[in-house]
């Protein structure tokens, strides 16, 4: 036990020294965790609180277009600024960087004319079906020409398909209205009064987005929650570039010659390790989560809301934990420098991360990739936190994530034993 | 087999092929050292010295033959106890005090806490190390590193000290500390078995020698006897004379 705990001071000692090491381990993700949260809320916040900036050039002289603007300006996602005079393609994106909009919009010249022209033939072929004789358009009906979205290619498809659905929402809108008028008109030979109109178009069931958890709660998630864990499972599997470097400098200097001539088993320098960096990952957590709650309140960011079991909040940290270091310290056995284990460990964590779900979410993977995400550690650890921060789960629904996290962590401590035996080191 | 107690190391028809290598560093070698005797492995680049002290200590494995040390297989573990080790190389942490090496390296030697502290505190003292105990030894002259090199390797008062190059890039007065040491420990009972290109120095400290070439012995026994045997007034002579001038790697 002696040995063990000179071992474990050793280690420590070590690694409170390697400041640069310190410095991955904890600053940079801390670092990490406040820009890509701190990004994320401002994402969300542009789209529900900041509105997106839209240039619409309207070159339709009608009625149907300014209601068409109007009905934009009404969604609440966006800021509209009117541009009369844009024409070609260049103009537009000259436009859009000068305005610093994503987004621009161009209603064409024929846009009432067209609308007006499809609301009444949509009003004659139903007044045909009552039985009621109405005005038809003669031949062919010819609309207008589209109305054309431009957007900067640097959009996200997500995004582009969510705007580009509000603009549709809006044009469906002024079309429906257009063609109630001129039904009411061609039954009643007068206007559609305005209260009746404004009930019929606006009284939608509607429909309500509500979060539920696995309890039942309902409270909202913010970025905190999704992005404080993911990121906190990336700092863990970081120190690999502390701990893979310490155990290949321990291997190639002088040091490890003189411990295989010692009469104790360098798997005590191993557990030591373990011991050590176990006690890292969950600083490292600690740190992050603390930042998270008290920290980000104060730049603005939505405060992290810890778990109601903090029980299984520990114990899935610690699995994590493990699993990190059992992994840092795998590649540190078969890695012969250490700039090998410090490429190897950081290209590795980061294709570990993108196919475990922390920069694009798994259920969003299709196929093979859906399926390699399962094996990735960081997939399991990412669906338990998030199984505690988002979806309100205790103990009772981690195991099932915490499992197979470790069953990979002992796959990769049997790795490290066959790489020593290999090697000749124990 | 018969194994003598009173040898410290009995190497009996070893057998030792590097993988990959076609051919073997050693093959049919013996070699028999008694206890408390201060014993120098000598021989050109590539002769097998290091090869031979890695088999001694067990670093790595011979494929044939029996390596005793101590009167014990040297792949028993327990036998760890009983020898040192001072490497060519620097075999400490560089980020820590010579304190803080010598309290990990004897915990690891099987040493209590209140023994390390003992020996620590001797160590230090006679290896001049006393005023720079606290500081990372990363800082220190080459000279002090090889100090603390040695004290590690004898903190836990081994009967048999393995010494490969132990001087080598010091200046005179670190040298003569150390040989000086080595003398005064083997006077006390512990086996000495050296390496080293210094023939001058070897040639104070060491009682036999065993000059090799090519993983063989070709000279072996008391220092005096060979001079007169060969003719030769120091071991440099003595050693050009058997292994010739021409480079050896």
């Amino acid at each position: 036990m002696y040995k063990l705990w000179a071992t474990i001071i050793k280690d420590a000692k070590i690694l409170l020294r390697d400041r640069v090491g310190m410095t991955l381990m904890f600053l940079m993700p801390i670092i990490l965790v406040i820009v890509v949260t701190d990004i994320q809320n401002s994402t969300f916040q542009l789209v529900n609180k900041n509105r997106l900036p839209v240039l619409i050039c309207n070159q339709d002289t009608g009625v149907s277009s300014r209601q068409l603007i109007s009905a934009i300006d009404s969604i609440g996602m966006f800021r509209v600024k009117l541009m009369p005079t844009l024409s070609n393609s260049k103009q537009i994106g000259e436009a859009m960087k000068t305005h610093d909009a994503q987004f621009a919009l161009i209603i064409p010249s024929d846009f009432t004319r067209g609308v007006s022209i499809k609301a009444k033939n949509a009003a004659a072929k139903a007044l045909k079906s009552f039985g009621l004789q109405g005005d038809s358009v003669k031949g062919k009906v010819v609309g207008s020409r589209p109305v054309t979205l431009y957007f900067s290619p640097v959009v996200q498809e997500s995004m582009r398909f969510s705007v580009q659905g509000a603009l549709q929402s809006a044009q469906q809108l002024i079309e429906s209205r257009q063609t109630l008028r001129t039904l009411y008109f061609a039954i009643n030979e007068q206007t559609l009064p305005a209260a009746l109109e404004k009930e019929m178009l606006n009284n939608r069931t509607g429909l309500k987005a509500v979060p539920v958890t696995k309890e039942g709660g309902r409270g909202i998630p913010n970025a905190s929650q999704h992005n404080v864990p993911a990121w906190t499972i990336f700092a863990m599997f970081f120190i690999i570039m502390s701990l893979g470097g310490s155990v290949v400098r321990e291997k190639i200097n002088g040091s490890f010659v003189r411990l295989k001539t010692l009469p104790t088993s360098y798997v005590t320098g191993l557990l030591s390790k373990q011991i050590t960096y176990l006690g890292v990952t969950l600083l490292q957590a600690l740190v992050i989560f603390s930042i998270g709650i008290w920290v980000f309140p104060l730049l603005n960011i939505p405060a992290l809301n810890l778990p109601s079991d903090l029980t299984a909040l520990v114990l899935v940290t610690l699995a994590t934990g493990w699993c990190a270091v059992s992994y840092a310290i795998c590649v540190g056995i078969f890695a012969e420098t250490q700039e090998q284990a410090n490429g190897f460990g950081a290209i590795s964590i980061v294709i570990l991360s993108a196919i475990g779900g922390l920069m694009v979410p798994s259920f969003a993977m299709q196929g093979a990739i859906k399926t390699t995400s399962e094996f990735s550690p960081m997939h399991w650890s990412l669906e338990a936190y998030y199984d505690l921060f988002l979806r309100g789960g205790t103990m009772h629904d981690v195991v099932l994530n915490i499992v197979p996290l470790i069953i990979i962590t002992l796959i990769f401590q049997f790795i490290i034993f066959l790489g020593l035996k290999r090697k000749n080191l124990i | 087999m018969a194994i003598s107690e009173s040898l410290a190391v009995d190497i009996q028809n070893l057998g030792f092929r590097y993988p990959g290598n076609a051919e073997a560093a050693f093959s049919g070698f013996n070699l028999q050292i008694g206890r408390c005797e201060r014993f120098g492995l000598f021989g050109p680049n590539g002769a097998g010295k290091t090869t031979l002290m890695s088999l001694m200590t067990g670093l790595i494995k011979a494929q044939e033959g029996n390596i005793h040390i101590l009167g014990n297989d040297v792949s028993e573990r327990s036998i760890k106890k009983k020898f040192g080790f001072v490497p060519q190389d620097f075999s400490f942490y560089q980020e820590l005090s010579p304190k803080e090496n010598l309290q990990f390296f004897g915990a690891w030697a099987g040493l209590t806490s209140n023994k390390i502290k003992q020996r620590m505190d001797e160590l230090l003292q006679v290896l001049g190390l006393e005023d720079v105990c606290d500081k990372p030894v990363g800082k220190f002259s080459g000279g002090m590193k090889r100090r603390v090199n040695l004290a590690i390797g004898v903190i836990h008062e081994p009967a048999l000290l393995f010494l490969d190059e132990p001087t080598v890039g010091v200046d005179v007065q670190t040298r003569h500390a150390i040989i000086s040491y080595l003398t005064d420990l083997n006077n006390r009972g512990t086996t000495l078995v050296y390496t080293s290109h210094q023939l001058s120095e070897a040639e104070g400290l060491c009682q036999r020698i065993a000059l090799m070439e090519g993983g063989d012995i070709i000279a072996k026994g008391d220092l005096d006897e060979l001079f007169k045997e060969h003719r030769a007034t120091s071991l440099e002579e003595l050693f050009l004379d058997l292994t010739g001038k021409d480079y050896k790697d």
